[in-house]
């Protein structure tokens, strides 16, 4: 039961998400009548410890972390199936063990070949 | 235990019997709930970094803050207006659009998990039947504020630590879903407030045997990394990246970030109290009827606040103790340790509750 029966909870979630819209939009308001102002072309570099930038900054690197995305995809959409499981796996007992054991066997082989393939190793 | 849903449904009855239509009255109560969230943001965020900067002193032999008011209580308030005053500054090259956006991810995404998050017997705002999984999915969105923040702002450091914090917290939320999946196993619920009452006769932590320890256990760390704190706070190590993915922002933008992190932390702590410290629910022990009865008479949201308080202190802890983790070592910890195990624990719970062998 939330807090107020007469109201849903798509409402209720709205009014938090736009709570948190109106709260940066009220403090950046504020901040932008009573903060000074200035500009200078020196001033608008990137903060790289003093040395001046070299190249453009929104580059293409590392595959490293985009392997781990990748798993990170596989092994997510596999919690969102254990989510619904989770709930009625009391009333299912000893079928629902085996069922989601299948399941969760096929995707530890896939984390095993990951593994062995060497996706885990960070070079 | 006291019911606060008295308090607002005798509240809301009273706005309708003044004979207002309908749709005003939910604008007026809509209105209130948000004040009221924002009021207890703003709070916390500020009891949080003193809490934080208080700790951190004490763990380091220090004092602290202790020249802004009496033992330093206003030192918070100064930082707070000094950090309004001070320039917005947009770097020449940044995406503007995004790097302005990311901001209002982030915290937006901090503020519907706060108000998912149960304060006590009828204080709960959002509360769907699929209540724990809506909170994991709202917290990916802060992902996506960070990785924003980083891309948009031009600078190769910046990029460097929102990659570095994305694939932390894309990896960490997997075996921090999973420990919430065994505790779920246990209660066959995903409701907020049918977590809660299911651990009315004792905390799941207690209830759950074996694996509910290990699960929580997992919990704490993967929350930590969650966060970016303690041992792995490599998105913001300064020795080698200044300071993450918000060098580039200034003043009050740079300040929702530090906001974020803190209500961040609280969030953590909060569902950590909720899935496996009973939430509100006070502590029961089967069979001590005075013991309970006299544990009944301490409101219910000082239960809740009281374990928060306590985990942030743990994860505080944590991160004035242990030095910091490598990137490698950080992601093989969590792909080769904790993923499997939290995999194993979940198996383990499932056969505890398919047999019967949990209390």
């Amino acid at each position: 039961m939330n807090l107020l029966c007469s109201i849903s909870n798509a409402e209720l979630s709205i009014t938090a998400a736009i709570t948190g819209i109106g709260l940066v939009f009220a403090a950046l308001l504020i901040a932008k009548l009573i903060s000074p102002k200035s500009y200078s072309l020196r001033k608008a570099e990137p903060y790289e410890c003093g040395i001046p930038t070299r190249g453009h900054s929104m580059i293409q690197f590392k595959a490293g972390y985009y392997i781990f995305a990748i798993l990170f995809l596989l092994f997510d959409v596999e919690v969102v199936f254990l989510y619904p499981w989770s709930v009625v796996m009391r009333g299912m007992g000893p079928q629902g063990l085996l069922c989601i054991g299948i399941f969760m066997f096929v995707l530890v082989l896939g984390l095993a070949y990951a593994w062995k393939k060497g996706a885990l190793k960070w070079d | 235990m006291f019911d606060f849903g008295k308090w607002t449904s005798a509240f809301n009855d009273w706005l309708l019997g003044t004979g207002m239509a309908d749709w005003l009255a939910i604008l007026i109560e809509c209105v209130l709930i948000g004040v009221g969230v924002l009021l207890v943001y703003t709070v916390l965020a500020l009891f949080y970094i003193l809490y934080e900067r208080k700790l951190c002193a004490w763990f380091q032999c220090r004092l602290g803050p202790m020249r802004v008011g009496k033992w330093g209580l206003l030192q918070v308030f100064a930082d707070m207006f000094k950090i309004l005053i001070k320039e917005l500054i947009c770097l020449k090259g940044t995406d503007r659009f995004l790097f302005k956006l990311a901001p209002y991810l982030v915290i937006t995404s901090s503020v519907v998990m706060l108000a998912c998050l149960p304060w006590g017997n009828g204080l709960q705002i959002i509360d769907w039947n699929i209540g724990i999984f809506f909170v994991l999915a709202v917290s990916s969105v802060g992902v996506l504020g960070i990785l924003l923040a980083g891309w948009s702002s031009n600078n190769k450091y910046t990029l460097i630590g929102a990659m570095r914090s994305g694939a932390q917290m894309v990896s960490y939320e997997l075996s921090l879903g999973l420990a919430l999946i065994t505790i779920c196993v246990l209660a066959g619920t995903l409701n907020i407030s049918e977590l809660v009452w299911a651990q009315k006769d004792a905390w799941f932590l207690f209830k759950g045997h074996v694996p509910a320890i290990i699960a929580f256990i997992i919990y704490v760390i993967a929350a930590t990394a969650e966060t970016n704190r303690g041992p792995f706070d490599l998105p913001e190590a300064e020795h080698e990246l200044t300071a993450g993915y918000h060098t580039e922002y200034s003043g009050i933008h740079f300040g929702f970030f530090y906001l974020a992190e803190y209500l961040n932390l609280f969030i953590v702590s909060g569902i950590a109290s909720l899935m496996f410290l009973g939430g509100w629910m006070p502590l029961h022990i089967p069979g001590w009827d005075g013991f309970n009865a006299v544990m009944d008479f301490i409101p219910s949201p000082v239960w809740f606040l009281l374990k928060a308080f306590f985990i942030s202190f743990v994860i505080i802890w944590f991160k004035w103790t242990f030095p910091r983790v490598r990137i490698d070592q950080m992601l093989s910890f969590e792909w080769k340790y904790l993923m499997p195990f939290s995999l194993a624990n979940l198996v383990l719970m499932a056969v505890f509750v398919a047999f019967g062998w949990h209390f």
